[in-house]
């Protein structure tokens, strides 16, 4: 029987992680992208947006992550395109994150005041200028500590594509251990990569805000 | 729908038959008002009367129901982006919260509707912001935070600010009622001195003996009416209605 090194486990393990990082940087753009086109679709009080959206947000965040990784899989071969894992993991993460960001980027804005609006709309600002000048730029003090928050969530998150056989970081864990019958040896490797990945992020949130505070708004 | 008005001289503001209601709650029910030129204009009431609400509508920041208003003989439009862009380069507000920009310097938040709005170059913004905040005399404060300025301060950067744009008209909506009381003088006294330079003035107040000095004609709101209009000396001095009388002597409690 072929023995495995730790140092083995740690460099197949490696190569997986690189996965969950471009899934997971690929989920925060994607996610913030339609994320804040969706927030601007519900600040521009277009008939209808606001229901939409807060449907769009409803569905997403009160079904599992699971189940929509699963509907993205299978639901996009119905439509008869040829879904690869990678794809079905992208678009189901981007949409969950987007619905998530919307939502608690909302609220950064509900929380400026209303007389920040009234004050640039009476000096004749547009809806957009008003959004790019005035109030985006308090909204985003606001909005990091909430937004990094749920980035480490979605980064963790990645771990269920394992489920359509997408291969990262959980994927290759299990796959390994079954090899190697260590499965307390690799799981904690795995769970040591999950934490090098996400405390860097919880710690750059930090000194964000504090950068943040310290420059005066 | 309102009989068709022809005054004498061109009114700056004209309002014709304004209704505007918060769901069944009909606050205000019929406002005609003409507004000339350099006219200052004190408009007095219990709260609940609709005056707020009636100076909000000038600007469009409330839409009415019906009625028509226009402002330099623009229309305001509400559903016309274009329109209002227009309308409210004419019309300047200022607020009862200051509503300064908290993560703009002093100087920044008086030069960027300027710059946005109306393309006004970098050098000219400056030039232009400096020479307002030296008229409100905060020019000291150019590079100043709002959050380091007192409220009179803050309210006096406020006016630079709505001065910027050069409008034809200015709303006041209770610009003191938020000060410490020894901070509402150096606010009245720009006021003032924006009303002698032949500004076009609206506000709202609480302060009758600012209102008394200052303001051409003083209107009584009363019920989302105009109860009672006219000079403040006669206003002040002989009020007609009941309603009035007892506004005045509530306000010598």
């Amino acid at each position: 029987m072929v023995e495995f090194s730790v140092w083995d486990i740690l460099r197949n393990l490696l190569g997986a992680a690189q996965w969950t990082v471009y899934l997971s940087l690929i989920a925060f753009i994607g996610g913030g992208i339609v994320g804040l086109l969706l927030l601007i679709l519900r600040l521009s009080k277009a008939r209808g947006a606001d229901t939409f959206v807060g449907g769009y947000v409803q569905l997403f965040q009160g079904t599992p992550l699971l189940m929509q990784l699963f509907l993205a899989y299978f639901g996009i071969a119905l439509f008869g395109i040829n879904t690869s894992a990678w794809v079905a993991a992208s678009v189901a993460l981007t949409l969950y994150t987007s619905a998530f960001l919307t939502e608690i980027w909302r609220g950064c804005v509900a929380a400026i005041p209303k007389g920040q609006w009234e004050a640039s709309s009476s000096l004749a600002l547009s809806f957009g200028e008003q959004l790019r000048h005035i109030v985006l730029p308090q909204a985003i003090k606001i909005a990091i500590p909430p937004t990094v928050g749920f980035l480490v969530q979605v980064i963790k998150g990645t771990a269920l594509a394992s489920v359509i056989g997408f291969i990262e970081l959980t994927k290759a864990g299990t796959m390994i251990s079954n090899a190697t019958f260590k499965p307390f040896v690799v799981y904690s490797c795995v769970a040591l990569m999950y934490f090098v990945l996400c405390f860097p992020v919880s710690l750059y949130a930090k000194s964000l805000e504090r950068k943040m505070n310290a420059v005066r708004r | 729908m309102q009989s068709a008005v022809n005054p004498i001289k061109p009114s700056i503001v004209e309002i014709n038959g304004l209704r505007k209601s918060f769901g069944s709650n009909e606050v205000l029910k019929g406002i005609d008002l003409h507004v000339q030129p350099g006219e200052v204009i004190a408009i007095i009431g219990k709260s609940g009367s609709g005056k707020s609400t009636l100076l909000r509508c000038i600007n469009g920041l409330e839409v009415f129901q019906a009625g028509t208003l226009s402002v330099d003989n623009k229309p305001l439009l509400h559903d016309n982006a274009q329109a209002m862009r227009a309308l409210r380069q004419r019309v300047g507000m200022i607020f009862q919260g200051f509503n300064l920009f908290p993560h703009l310097t002093v100087g920044k938040n008086v030069m960027l509707a300027p710059k946005l709005v109306k393309q006004q170059a970098a050098e000219a913004g400056i030039a232009q912001a400096r020479k307002l905040l030296t008229r409100v005399g905060l020019a000291e404060k150019f590079d100043a935070w709002p959050d380091q300025l007192s409220g009179g301060q803050q309210q006096r950067v406020a006016i630079a600010r709505a001065l910027a744009m050069e409008p034809a008209v200015l709303l006041c909506d209770e610009i003191t009622s938020a000060l410490d009381p020894e901070l509402v003088g150096e606010v009245l006294r720009v006021v003032e001195s924006l009303a002698e330079e032949g500004m076009t003035l609206l506000m709202v107040t609480h302060e009758m003996s600012f209102a008394r000095k200052v303001s051409d004609r003083v209107i009584f709101m009363h019920q989302g009416r105009v109860h009672e209009m006219g000079p403040p000396n006669e206003l002040f001095g002989n009020p007609q209605t009941p309603e009035l009388k007892q506004f005045l002597s509530s306000l010598h409690d």
